[in-house]
């Protein structure tokens, strides 16, 4: 896993957005598409989202303060959570409501925080669990391996190909469980790209990995876009996501405070606020809207 | 004391309807627990279900000992569904409290009164046998050697036992080991990381409960073969003995619930015999033959616990596939 | 005149209904018919029989009812008004006459439609009611429910005292502990132990039976519970290791005090008419007021005191609460005396409202206690205690509506629907997601 000691330059797509940036601007080609989405935890407000759109075909990044919604957002989208109202589509379609596993069957398939490598099982199986379609699951036909077998084979070939890129195939029959931390993210983001998703959605990649993977896991990302999907992951880490975001959502309790590419945001005096607290005095909830700001 | 008839017992209890009744009712655990990590602790109802349902059919309804034992098989199906669709949805300890209610609340309804006439209440049922015994393919006569002689009825019930164990065994083994196996492998280790891979948990978790159901209830009408239905053995306790012979010969193979079951059952056996001659020669003092009865039972609870904390994968588990074992 | 004790009733009134049943059933065995009376229970060993006869003229298709020791039985008088009811155990039963099977006009003269009775050497008892021409009490649907309100708190209470202890466990240490149950059945048969093998005063028996009842709660959190946290075992583990425990202690129960049923002395001592349909006796006054007095005792400690505020921190967030310098594991400690002590209280309770002492009969009401504990919201003892309020009052109601003897599957629906509707009980605040 050598890696460059300067990061060649990365191609970012430009020109997603229709109109002047700003918080839920209309994107050129949206692969999802929120309004009014609303989670409250008893009194607590996580979520207020009132327009968003995800752009298809790029990496989007989500970035915020701690507590601001990011995961929970994360959850509401992929079916783990339901919302107090809200509505969106993927492809046009509505998916408010639909459970995650058939979000997951549409092309929609995300990584957790503390990752869901399944320990018990071996790397292979693992990977052929990734795939979509299995004759093999249905209760009946598993009692006749005829029926199945064929389309198994096929599905450990694929699953071999996409080890051997994630550089995981010497470890196939060995349990999950005896991978390290950061082989066990790279098996988890392969094991999600089994199903050929249209849309991939990581929930932190880049935690707890150390600083010698996050370049390989940087360019396996970046080539999911080459692959003509489409990227929206959770992070913290700026540099990553200036690096390789072609656009950033910025939240912060619960509200979209701006987005737009990388370098207009970062310059963007609310997105400072918000994590660096240079106005430590006063309340987060001017920036975010939810205290009035009081005029002169 | 004799330890020619200690022996000789001991011996028999291997190829006991029973033995076979509690390996089939392990094996419907194994399904539930050691492979789909469901804390079902309701087995017993799984059992009693059959059972009752073999038994009724033919008392009641008249059918042939085939189809009645096809309606316990159903009823079992049905009794599946309605204890999952409330249940499969809540946590560990959550499913193992209402599942043990539900066996309960089964029992109590076959226990009342109100329904005597159909359940026989407290009295259970007896005197169902005449259309199985009228199947019975084997001549009069003896079969078998030693300790294992049987009648042409107890073979009849003993050859149908082995072919049900044998043919549940392959099963679930087929089962687990096809992709369906996997997916249930994966959901006992965590749900979540599954129903992202877009499948449905819940259809799962329900399809599992249904085929450990199923295996279960044979296990309950192979019990009642040869015998009676009587409320009082479908207790809790049954469902707990079970549990520990599961755990025995190891809860997530396929061998293992038949082996723990076999074991199980033997050492109860054993002791049976062996206790209450020990007392009699004297050689326990201080107990009386009564006694020497409960003994036994406080073995199995010692035994349960030393084993789920010395050797929770049992005999012949693996621990490192072990879901419950931290 | 002797007492019994400062609790129990006074015994010549004992002695009198003694005689009066060993003379009837002296006579009833020379008077019954075998065999022809209407006759259910056949294959208990012991019966209680009866023949209903107004002025001599036999009153046929009078409903009798026999209930007690958990067990429930009904039946109606044959042509010759002869009746029979077979029952599991030598304990105490109530016999109840219907009234309303009773041809208009006439009605229980004396002594009330329900008598108590108990089986004696012989194994069977004759109950007759002096019946004629007269008003009946008639009870109102209200009464009835009143009486059975007021039942069900009495037994309510006394599960809240079993069931806090068990939710408190649960909070503190995630245990679900099926072997709760007997620690219930420890209270009552040290109880019996204390109070009438060693026949010590029962204001001396008791106490020491509920101290006896803490030690083994020292000893169950030292000797197992502790030790099996420190080896990190799971929870799923930890739950099947009291399931194995409840086992074998039910059965070293078994293994010292056999199969049958004991009494303590006052048990089934008569109920004095309160009002409406309520007839207390003051051992039931007694039981209620000792469970009150506790529950307000406990709720002052958990609300007001160091060790309570700490038991109720660690059960919001234990790793919190470790963090904010709480030594854990002496309070745990304690949690596990406190519920042992609650549960063998509750035991003796238990064994005056059967009536009768059995090697299982903790086992009997776990579900109920794990119903309440679930119904209120695992973890809080004030849920526990207002769970077991509604499943008691759950249970007694309902007999009004379904056969006494499915009384309890009431409770244990109530039980499964409350997961599935609102699976944090009643209490518990819905806790967000991550």
């Amino acid at each position: 896993m050598s890696s460059n000691s300067s990061p060649e330059k990365v191609q970012k797509t430009t020109g997603l957005h229709v109109g002047t940036i700003e918080p839920g601007v209309k994107k050129v080609d949206a692969i999802i598409s929120m309004d009014h989405v609303h989670r409250q935890f008893g009194g607590l407000t996580a979520v207020d989202v009132e327009h968003l759109e995800i752009p298809r075909g790029a990496i989007t990044a989500l970035i915020g303060p701690n507590g601001a919604g990011k995961t929970t957002l994360f959850n509401l989208l992929t079916g783990f959570d339901k919302p107090d109202t809200g509505e969106w589509t993927f492809d046009g379609r509505n998916i408010a409501g639909v459970p995650a596993f058939k979000l997951a069957q549409m092309g929609q398939v995300r990584t957790f925080q503390l990752t869901k490598a399944l320990g018990l099982l071996t790397v292979l199986e693992n990977m052929k669990l990734g795939a979509k379609n299995q004759k093999g699951e249905s209760f009946l036909r598993s009692l006749f391996p005829f029926l199945w077998k064929k389309q198994d084979d096929e599905i450990a070939e694929k699953a071999m190909r996409l080890l051997t890129k994630f550089k995981l195939d010497a470890k196939k029959d060995d349990f999950a469980a005896s991978l390290s931390g950061g082989q066990r993210k790279l098996l988890e983001m392969a094991r999600a790209l089994m199903s050929d998703p249209e849309l991939v959605m990581l929930d932190e990649p880049m935690a707890g990995v150390n600083p010698a993977l996050t370049q390989s896991l940087l360019d396996h990302i970046l080539d999911l876009k080459k692959e003509g999907m489409t990227v929206l992951f959770v992070e913290h880490d700026m540099h990553m996501v200036s690096h390789i975001a072609d656009w950033v959502v910025v939240l912060a309790e619960g509200r979209v405070v701006a987005e737009g590419p990388p370098t207009e945001v970062m310059k963007n005096p609310a997105v400072i606020d918000a994590y660096l607290g240079s106005h430590q005095d006063v309340d987060l909830g001017t920036v975010t809207g939810r205290i009035p700001k009081i005029s002169e | 004391m004799d330890w020619g008839s200690i022996l000789s017992n001991t011996a028999q209890s291997l190829l006991s309807p029973a033995t076979m009744a509690f390996a089939l009712a392990a094996l419907g655990l194994a399904v539930h627990f050691g492979f789909a990590g469901l804390l079902n602790f309701g087995i017993a109802g799984f059992m009693a279900v059959g059972a009752y349902g073999y038994a009724i059919s033919i008392l009641t309804f008249g059918l042939p000992w085939w189809g009645a034992a096809l309606v316990g098989l159903g009823a079992s199906v049905v009794f599946a569904i309605i204890m999952g669709v409330p249940t499969l949805r809540l946590r560990g300890d959550y499913l193992a409290i209402v599942t043990i209610a539900a066996a309960e609340i089964l029992r109590l309804l076959f226990l009342t009164t109100a329904f005597e006439e159909v359940t026989g209440s407290a009295d259970g049922l007896f005197g169902y046998h005449a259309s199985f015994r009228a199947s019975n393919p084997f001549p009069e006569g003896t079969y078998g050697f030693g300790p294992w002689t049987y009648n042409e009825v107890e073979f009849w019930v003993l050859v149908i036992g082995l072919v049900l164990v044998a043919l549940a065994a392959l099963f679930v083994w087929r089962l687990m080991h096809s992709p369906w196996g996997r997916v249930i492998k994966g959901i006992r280790e965590d749900e979540d990381a599954v129903r992202a891979l877009g499948k449905n948990v819940f259809a799962y978790k329900m399809q599992a409960l249904i085929i450990g159901g199923v295996i279960a209830a044979v296990g309950g009408i192979v019990y009642a073969l040869p015998s009676a239905v009587n409320p009082n053995v479908y207790v809790t306790s049954l469902t707990f003995f079970v549990w520990t012979a599961l755990l025995l010969g190891g809860a997530a193979t396929v061998f293992g619930p038949l082996l723990g079951a076999v074991l199980f059952w033997v050492l109860q056996s054993f002791l049976s015999n062996l206790l209450p001659a020990l007392v009699s020669s004297g050689l326990l003092p201080m107990v009386s033959s009564q006694q020497a009865a409960t003994l036994r039972f406080v073995l199995v609870g010692l035994g349960l616990v030393l084993l789920v904390i010395f050797r929770p994968q049992g005999i012949l588990g693996d621990k490192r596939e072990l879901t419950f074992v931290k | 005149m002797e007492s019994v004790s400062a609790r129990g009733i006074s015994s010549p009134k004992r002695v009198v209904v003694a005689v009066c049943v060993f003379l009837l059933s002296f006579l009833g065995l020379m008077v019954a018919s075998p065999a022809l009376a209407d006759t259910v229970g056949e294959e208990y060993d012991y019966r209680i029989s009866g023949n209903v006869k107004n002025e001599g003229e036999a009153l046929a298709s009078v409903r009798i009812v026999v209930s007690g020791d958990g067990y429930s039985a009904e039946v109606v008088t044959d042509a010759d008004g002869k009746w029979a009811i077979g029952v599991p155990e030598r304990a105490i039963y109530e016999v109840t006459l219907d009234e309303s099977t009773l041809p208009e006009g006439i009605a229980v003269l004396e002594g009330g439609a329900t008598q108590s009775v108990e089986i004696g050497p012989s194994g069977s008892v004759v109950q007759n009611f002096f019946i004629g021409e007269g008003e009946r009490v008639v009870i109102t649907l209200f009464d009835q429910l009143v009486q059975r309100l007021i039942y069900g708190v009495n037994f309510g209470l006394m599960l809240g005292l079993a069931a806090i202890g068990l939710s408190l466990v649960y909070g503190t240490t995630g245990l679900s502990n099926f072997s709760h149950a007997e620690l219930v059945t420890f209270g009552a048969l040290m109880a019996y132990a204390f109070g009438v093998v060693l026949a010590l005063p029962l204001w001396l028996a008791f106490p020491l039976a509920v101290a006896a009842s803490a030690g083994l709660g020292w000893v169950q959190d030292a000797g197992l519970w502790k030790p099996l946290r420190v080896r990190g075992l799971g929870l799923v583990q930890l739950m099947i290791v009291s399931i194995g425990l409840s086992l074998a202690v039910r059965y070293v129960f078994q293994f010292f005090v056999g199969g049958g049923t004991m009494q303590l002395p006052g048990s089934g001592a008569t109920k004095i008419p309160l009002f409406g349909a309520v007839a207390l006796s003051t051992v039931d006054l007694a039981s209620m007021a000792i469970s009150l007095v506790v529950i307000i005792l406990l709720a002052l400690w958990l609300l007001h005191s160091k060790t309570g505020k700490a038991t109720r921190a660690i059960s919001d967030n234990a790793a919190l609460a470790a963090a904010s310098g709480i030594d854990v594991d002496r309070v745990v400690r304690i949690v596990w005396i406190l519920a042992s002590m609650l549960a063998g209280l509750s035991g003796i309770l238990w064994a005056y409202f059967r009536p009768g002492i059995k090697w299982d009969m903790g086992e009997k009401i776990l579900l109920l206690m794990f119903a309440a504990v679930v119904l209120g919201g695992l973890g809080t003892a004030f849920g526990a205690l207002i769970g077991a309020l509604i499943v008691g009052i759950l249970v007694e109601t309902s007999a009004l509506v379904i056969p006494s003897d499915l009384k309890y599957v009431g409770a244990l629906v109530l039980l499964i629907a409350i997961l599935l509707v609102r699976p944090q009980g009643l209490l518990c605040r819905i806790e967000s997601i991550g």
